[in-house]
Parts: structure tokens; sequence; C-alpha cells
């Protein structure tokens, strides 16, 4: 008895002491005084405690850069021109430059470490990007596993952007997240309404953003997004246009159809709806709408596996199938599609066969 | 009673003659899979010879006055690992202040030094072989450049390998298993001259 005494006291006291020497060794070497962060050669300056990752720190000074995948060097989104400091280029970051942005020393802001002063270059617009402080004032189940989230904005009260583009949503410490996390979602709501924006959030199995969302988040609750991000939005031009849209991927979609409807632009446009089954199909009524108020929209729903029960004689299979139907000469088409990477892959594909130009098809993939 | 051998000894004989890797066979797992290029190897090779040897100088403390004199020996497993998983951190803290290319480059494997069982081998072995302090950290010095002259030769031969019209069934690590078993044959030509017990 005696010696499982000792014996536990014992190794809790090597653990106890080995312990605190980690923690004295953490604060010696994990601190790296302050750090001195010039943007656009004194455009912004600041002074920030060193040793956190650039994308956060710049965030925490309210500079917000644009990234997807939340600061897991997976979405590539998140580039900076790093001028000065920085330390070498990391071989994860390499993957998502060319040699152009190798030499003028682009790097993913989400992988630098902050370990003395830097100076970098970002493009103008990102300093219009801000952080807003909203709150959910309608959650809807769309689908099964589709629910709109609807947010209202307190402060700033309005948000500028471009249809198409997308938010990011921070999803708060919980029991599925130890720290916050943040994820991308296009604005499903017309760009004409400023005080407020619609989600459109698919149920991700075990995701950790949309378990929050769909399990946990409730009418009232306040949240924090930041944004306008992206680069898909709908260019001016008189071409037709050709909209290919899966399961959520219908949200930019549709708020780039309000600002058609808004702005009178009468364009012919097809706008291609793929989800499995019928139940699946949303904002039915509001397609229907905006084809009253567009003439040259045309609507073409496609079920991959329609029900016994849903008696579809629509069109069906992936929806690439029924593009390539509908679609033989692309040579003046425009393109914007959104959803899932796979289709978006196979979207291009099939669009680029049929003589759509690389440069007039624009997306936002998911993934 | 202590070991006869000498320091000096002890140190060249676990480089050369009783290489832990090849003649031991322990820390396989890292041995393979950080052993493609020469640099990460050379990198993890440092690090596991000093994790190696500040271990071994500690273990050795914890063991003789902490372990010993409180009856305690049958708690060193326990206790030698806690000290070298603590150690394994305070090596990622360096590593990541002052070297953060090679800190993405070991990234999950850094702290798979905590469960690298050479290290832990080379602090039984200590005790089994009754080796005072000088002699032990001799022990994980030499140790732990063996181990590291093994992973650079084997990410020598796998680089020289990638350009080696290879039959498609042994790419990658059935052909490093291959090459580390035919070092270890070439290794085994030495290990008649020293028994270290
Ligand atoms: C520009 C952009 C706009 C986006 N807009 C929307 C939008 O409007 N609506 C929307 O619902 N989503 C949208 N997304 C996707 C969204 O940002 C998240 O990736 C998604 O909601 C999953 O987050 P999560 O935290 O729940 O899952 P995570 O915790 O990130 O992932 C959990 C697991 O699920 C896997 N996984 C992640 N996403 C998917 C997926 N889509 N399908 C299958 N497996 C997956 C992961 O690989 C991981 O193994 C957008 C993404 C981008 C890049
Ligand atoms: S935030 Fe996605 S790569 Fe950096």
């Amino acid at each position: 008895m005696m010696t499982l005494v000792l014996g536990l006291l014992s190794i809790s006291g090597l653990c106890a002491v080995l312990a605190l020497l980690l923690e004295a060794a953490y604060a010696v070497f994990a601190d790296y005084g302050p750090c001195r962060i010039t943007i656009n050669e004194g455009a912004k300056e600041f002074t920030v405690k060193g040793g956190g990752r650039l994308l956060g720190t710049l965030m925490d000074q309210g500079v917000f850069i644009p990234s997807a995948c939340g600061g897991r060097g997976s979405c590539g989104l998140c580039k900076v021109t790093v001028l000065q400091g920085g330390g070498p280029i990391l071989p994860t970051e390499t993957p998502y430059m060319n040699d152009e942005e190798l030499r003028r020393g682009t790097r993913l802001s989400c992988q630098v470490r902050l370990r003395g002063d830097v100076q970098l270059q970002i493009p103008e617009a990102f300093f219009l990007i801000k952080e807003f402080r909203t709150q959910v004032v309608g959650l809807k189940p769309l689908t099964p596993s589709i629910k709109e989230v609807h947010l209202k904005l307190i402060e700033p009260q309005e948000i500028v952007f471009k249809p198409g583009q997308f938010i990011q949503f921070q999803v708060p410490e919980y029991e599925g997240s130890s720290e916050p996390v943040y994820r991308a979602y296009s604005i499903a709501s017309p760009a004409s309404l400023k005080t407020e924006i619609k989600l459109v959030i698919t149920r991700v199995e075990r995701g950790i953003a949309t378990t929050y969302i769909h399990d946990f988040l409730k009418e009232g609750d306040e949240v924090l997004i930041n944004g306008p991000y992206g680069d898909f939005y709908l260019r001016h031009s008189n071409r037709p246009m050709v909209m290919i849209g899966t399961g959520s991927g219908l949200a930019p979609l549709l708020s780039i159809l309000f600002q058609m409807a808004d702005e009178h632009i009468d364009r012919p446009c097809t706008l291609y709806f793929g989800v499995r089954s019928r139940q699946d199909l949303f904002y039915q009524e509001e397609i229907h709408q905006l084809m009253g108020m567009l003439p040259r929209l045309r609507y073409v729903p496609v079920l991959s596996q329609p029900l016994a029960e849903d008696h579809w004689d629509g069109e069906t299979g992936y929806v690439t199938d029924a593009v390539a139907r509908g679609v033989s000469d692309g040579s003046q088409l425009e393109a914007y599609l959104c959803g899932n990477p796979l289709m978006i892959n196979a979207a291009v594909k099939l669009l680029t066969e049929r003589g759509v130009s690389e440069d007039r098809i624009f997306f936002d993939k998911f993934g | 009673m202590e070991n006869p051998l000498s320091a000096p000894l002890i140190f060249f004989a676990s480089i050369f003659t009783n290489n832990i890797l090849l003649a031991n066979f322990l820390g396989m797992c890292s041995f393979l899979a950080i052993s493609r290029e020469i640099p990460s190897a050379v990198g993890l090779g440092l690090a596991v010879t000093f994790v190696m040897t500040c271990t071994t100088a500690l273990n050795y403390l914890v063991y003789h006055y902490l372990l010993v004199p409180f009856q305690l020996v049958h708690f060193r497993f326990i206790a030698f690992i806690v000290v070298i998983a603590a150690f394994v951190q305070l090596v990622e803290m360096v590593i990541d202040r002052y070297s953060p290319r090679l800190y993405v480059v070991l990234g999950v494997f850094l702290p798979l030094i905590t469960v690298n069982c050479a290290i832990l081998g080379v602090c039984l072995f200590m005790v089994i072989r009754q080796y005072n302090f000088v002699q032990s950290v001799a022990y994980g010095f030499g140790g732990g450049l063996g181990w590291l002259l093994a992973i650079v030769a084997l990410a020598g031969i796998r680089e020289k390998l990638k350009k080696a019209p290879i039959p498609k069934a042994l790419e990658g690590p059935g052909i490093s298993l291959i090459v580390a078993g035919l070092m270890a044959l070439s290794f085994m030509a030495f290990s008649g001259m020293i028994s270290m017990g």
C-alpha cells in the first residue's frame, strides 16, 4: 500500500516538475515579443504580439483576408504579398502559388507565423471587408438537410456586396469544437436588401460548422460574420447565360438573379438546378417569382434519384447530363457554376468541350 | 556491479557495432517514414540524437535518485516515458522557434519521437547494462548518432532509388524495407567486435 502511494506521489511530482519546466520553456520560446505589421507602405500600421498566424492576427486588427477553409491551408484564398519578413515559404504553401507569385513573395497568410516585423501588400479592396455583428431572426428548414439562416445586421447596420459573394460565418466554441472556426457561406438574398442577409446551409455529416448551425443555433442568437469576399459575381455583358447549381449552390445564383431582376438586366439565362429528389428542390416559389420578372429566364430542375412518389417527368440524371442535352453550341455563352467540386469539374470540362471559353466560366467550389 | 566497458568504447560501439536501429531494430516507424529525403532525415536524426542524449541523462538521474531510493524501479516505464514526452515537447518548441521549415517537414512526426521505441530502448538498456552516468550519456549520444547515421544512409539510398527501375510491386515501403534489411545485414559484419551485454 505504502509503495503504491509513494509511487503515485513520485510520479505525480515528476509530472508536475516537468509541466512547470515546459511552461517556463513555453514562456521563453514562444515569446516573439511585439511585432510591427506595415500594410501597403504605411496605409495601415500596427504593433501586435508575435507568435500567432498572420491571418488571425490581421483579423484581430480588423483587416480581413479572404479565407474559405478557416485557416487550414486548404483553400489557397488567403494570399497576401509579404515584402519583408515572414520567413521562408513553407511546403504547405507552394502548391497554391505559380512562379510569378513565388517570385513576388506571395504567401498564404494562414500559414505564416508572425515572428518579427513584416511588410505586406494587400489589395485595397480587402480594407472594405468588415466584421458584422448580426442576430438570427429566422431559421427555416428548406429541405431535410438544408436550412435557411436569416441574419439581421446589428453593427455595422448595412452590408454592401456584389451578388454571388460569400461571407465567413464564425462558429463559436461549442461542444463540437474547442475553438472558434470560420466557414464560408454564399449570400442567397438580394444585394438591394442591405440590412439583412440569408444563407442556405447544407448539413455535412460530423461537420463542425454545419452541426452547430443545424443543431445548436437558435433564433435570437448573435452571430459574428465577416465579408464580403470572392470574385464570383455577375459580369456585365450581353451574352446569354447558363447557370448550374447543385444543393445549396443555388444560393449565390439566386442572389445574382435577384440583382438581374432589380437592375432589369434582360439576358437569356438558363438555370439548371440539380438535386436528388423532389423534396430537395427548394426556393421554387422564389424562382417562379423571378421568372415572372425575367422573361428570358428558363428553369430546368434536374433530379438524380427521383422517388416513385415524386411522379417526376422532368429532367433526370446528373445536372451535367441535362446541360449536355441542353447546350450544343457554347461559343457565345457565359457560365456561372456553384456547388460541390465534382460537379464543377465535370461542368467546366463539358462546357469547354461545347465551346465556352474558360475565361467566361465563373464558379465557386464549395469544397 | 558496474559495466566494465569504457565510455568512449560504448560511444563508438553504439554508433557502429551495436547500432540501435540496425542491430536492435528499434525506432523503425519514423526510420521508414521520414527517410525520403536527406535534409528531413538529418533534421529528424539530429532531433532524435538530442532527445536521446538528454533523456538518457535525465532518466539516469530519475532512476538512480528517485526510483531506486524509494524502491519504485517497477515504475521506470512510466517515469521514462513521461520524461521523454516532456522533452520532445521542448524540442518541438525549439524547432518551431528556430527552424519553421524543418518544423513543417517533420510535422506530425515530431511528436512521434515520443513513441520512438529507440529512445525508450536506450534508457532501458542503460539500466539493464548497469552503466554509470558517463557511460549512459555516452550510450545515449552514440545511440542517437547511430540512428542518425542509419536514417541518413537510408535517405541517401532512397534518393538514388527514385531514378532506379524498381518493379511496380516493390515501390515505396517495400523496397525501403528490403534496403533496410540489407543495411542491417552489412552492419552485422561489425557485430562480433564488441559485446555490449
Ligand atoms: C466560397 C465558398 C462558399 C460556400 N458557400 C456555401 C453555402 O452557401 N452553403 C453551404 O452549405 N456551404 C457552403 N460552402 C461550404 C462551407 O464553407 C463548409 O465547407 C461546409 O459547410 C462544411 O463545414 P463544416 O464545418 O460543417 O464541416 P467540416 O468540419 O469542415 O468538415 C467535416 C468533414 O466533412 C467533410 N466535408 C466538408 N464539406 C463537405 C461537403 N460539402 N460534402 C461532403 N463532405 C464534406 C470534410 O472533409 C470533413 O471530413 C462554401 C464554401 C466555399 C469555399
Ligand atoms: S485560409 Fe484557406 S488556405 Fe489559408
